[in-house]
């Protein structure tokens, strides 16, 4: 069977200096895939990179296949029908990445009258709007009829990443990319969203790529981690062997630093 | 003896909604003490009036037995002296356009501290681990880490008694975290510590009492050993139990 996403050989350069080089992984459909690292790790890059979103001024080398088609190099126009269907993304701040000026039933709508669309079907109207408030009960916000009226600023944080989760969902996706969705939000908030996540990514049989810089968050939420240092993956592996068992350096460090933090917490520092 | 003390402190913007509702607190000397709370829970502005950047609506703040008189000068110079600062971003709280040890130095020359400035800016820089060389460069050519090092020296070089550090590490890298934490762990032997943070785990590894503050007023507080090991409070009880622990969850206890 081929992978969902298959990331071979992929470097990302910004002028003559890598920022990525020559990773490789895949994902398989249903497939909770971990990618760790530190800040300027590539982490997100690779994420970007995966859906052809890298900006302007960076070049990525390799290939990156996203449900079996060629993204590196493909013109948006391409992309764009591969975006949402066969990865969709939830970044870290939903503050930047919601419109401040729109009701957000309205962008969770949108989503979802494409992907309507694109399956050719139409939806509109009393039945879009029926959607919206499906959707938004299935991320479990309280109350949806007047959380689709509000506004961005009007929400909490984590309300505000349930919208952004919702807006992916609408676009039913074969792979869910969650960028750092969680480090922005209160730690209690952190542990609804993730349980939320958790919760979607298995009712829907999605699979999940979760970039976190967060080691106990990765453990918690996905089966396969990548761990990256500097653009390169330095281990790769089942959580329970990487964690359990790490080979490099660089993640016995990281390890290290988490359980610190761990065991002062059960008391045993 | 206590060197600040928080006696029924409460604040709040608006008449209708209190920030800090009630807040009582006591810091003794050589204590290092973690104000743990989420986004709202007031934390920040409970560290602000400890720093005299605002007043109380009502209750009193003291320091060394003297009441906190944001109006008063020369007792502001010198409590200023005595009480630093350290914010969660190294990257905005250091002035880009200064070296490093112009940056340092600046409490020296703004509370006309006396003394050889350079020699206490160089042991400034050599007590948080950078060597003499850092200081003839600029902020921007430090790694986030050193940055935080850099404002830990520019808080310490005038000898306070008391250290407050706002989310100090939040910014920073998990490996990058443990050393900085380390840092303050070594400094907090030779004055008091209060840090401010959302991450129980950070104050567990670096605070010998904890004071869980939440919506403006504090549900808990108490050793820190004690109060994680059976904390009494729901709210409390639910923060421990979010926090993403390595081992998996059908682990952990």
């Amino acid at each position: 069977m081929t992978a969902l996403l298959d990331i071979d050989r992929l470097t990302i350069r910004t002028g003559t200096t890598a920022l990525v080089r020559d990773l490789s992984f895949q994902i398989a459909a249903g497939e909770r895939v971990g990618l760790i690292g530190e800040s300027g790790s590539g982490k997100s890059l690779t994420a970007l990179a995966a859906t052809g979103l890298l900006p302007a001024g960076l070049t990525a080398q390799g290939s990156v296949e996203l449900a079996g088609q060629q993204v590196i190099g493909r013109p948006d126009h391409v992309l764009d029908r591969l975006r949402g269907t066969a990865a969709a993304i939830v970044f870290q701040e939903p503050l930047t990445a919601l419109d401040p000026l729109m009701h957000v039933g309205r962008q969770v709508a949108e989503p979802l009258a494409r992907r309507a669309r694109r399956d050719g079907r139409s939806l509109s109207g009393a039945a879009l709007e029926e959607a919206v408030l499906a959707l938004l009960d299935e991320v479990a916000l309280p109350d949806p009829a007047r959380i689709a009226r509000a506004y961005p600023h009007e929400l909490s944080g984590g309300q505000r990443q349930r919208i952004a989760i919702a807006m992916a969902l609408a676009c039913r996706p074969d792979l869910l990319i969650a960028d750092e969705p969680t480090t922005a939000l209160d730690v209690t908030t952190q542990a609804e969203i993730l349980n939320l996540l958790d919760r979607l990514v298995r009712e829907r049989g999605m699979a999940l790529l979760f970039i976190s810089h967060d080691l106990p968050v990765v453990a918690n939420t996905v089966e396969r981690v990548v761990v990256l240092r500097k653009g390169e993956a330095v281990e790769a592996g089942p959580v329970s062997t990487v964690f359990g068992a790490p080979q490099h350096d660089y993640t016995r460090s990281l390890l290290a630093a988490a359980r610190s933090f761990d065991d002062a917490l059960e008391g045993r520092a | 003896m206590s060197l600040l003390r928080v006696d029924d402190v409460s604040f709040g913007y608006a008449r209708d909604r209190r920030i800090l509702d009630a807040v009582s607190l006591e810091i003794a000397a050589g204590d290092t003490i973690g104000l743990v709370g989420e986004s709202g829970s007031g934390k920040t502005t409970l560290l602000r009036l400890l720093l005299g950047l605002q007043r109380p609506a009502s209750g009193s703040i003291s320091f060394e037995g003297a009441p906190l008189d944001p109006g008063n000068g020369a007792f502001m110079r010198s409590f200023r002296r005595q009480v630093q600062v350290v914010f969660q971003d190294p990257y905005s709280s250091l002035d880009p356009r200064q070296t490093v040890s112009s940056i340092v130095a600046e409490p020296l020359r703004s509370l006309r501290v006396p003394g050889d400035h350079a020699q206490m800016v160089a042991d400034a820089l050599t007590s948080v681990g950078l060597d003499r060389d850092a200081g003839r460069r600029y902020p921007h050519q430090f790694s986030g880490g050193q940055r935080q090092r850099i404002a830990i020296a520019r808080a310490v070089v005038p000898g306070p008694k008391l250290l407050l550090a706002d989310e100090a590490v939040s910014a920073l890298d998990l490996t990058t975290r443990t050393r900085i934490v380390d840092l303050l762990r070594r400094l907090s032997a030779g004055m008091s510590l209060v840090f401010v943070s959302h991450d129980i785990g950070v104050v567990a590894a670096l605070c010998r009492r904890i004071v869980i503050l939440e919506k403006g007023r504090i549900v808990e507080a108490g050793v820190t050993a004690a109060v994680l090991a059976n904390p009494q409070h729901p709210y409390t009880q639910r923060l421990l139990t979010s926090v993403p622990r390595l081992k998996s969850k059908d682990t952990s206890p």
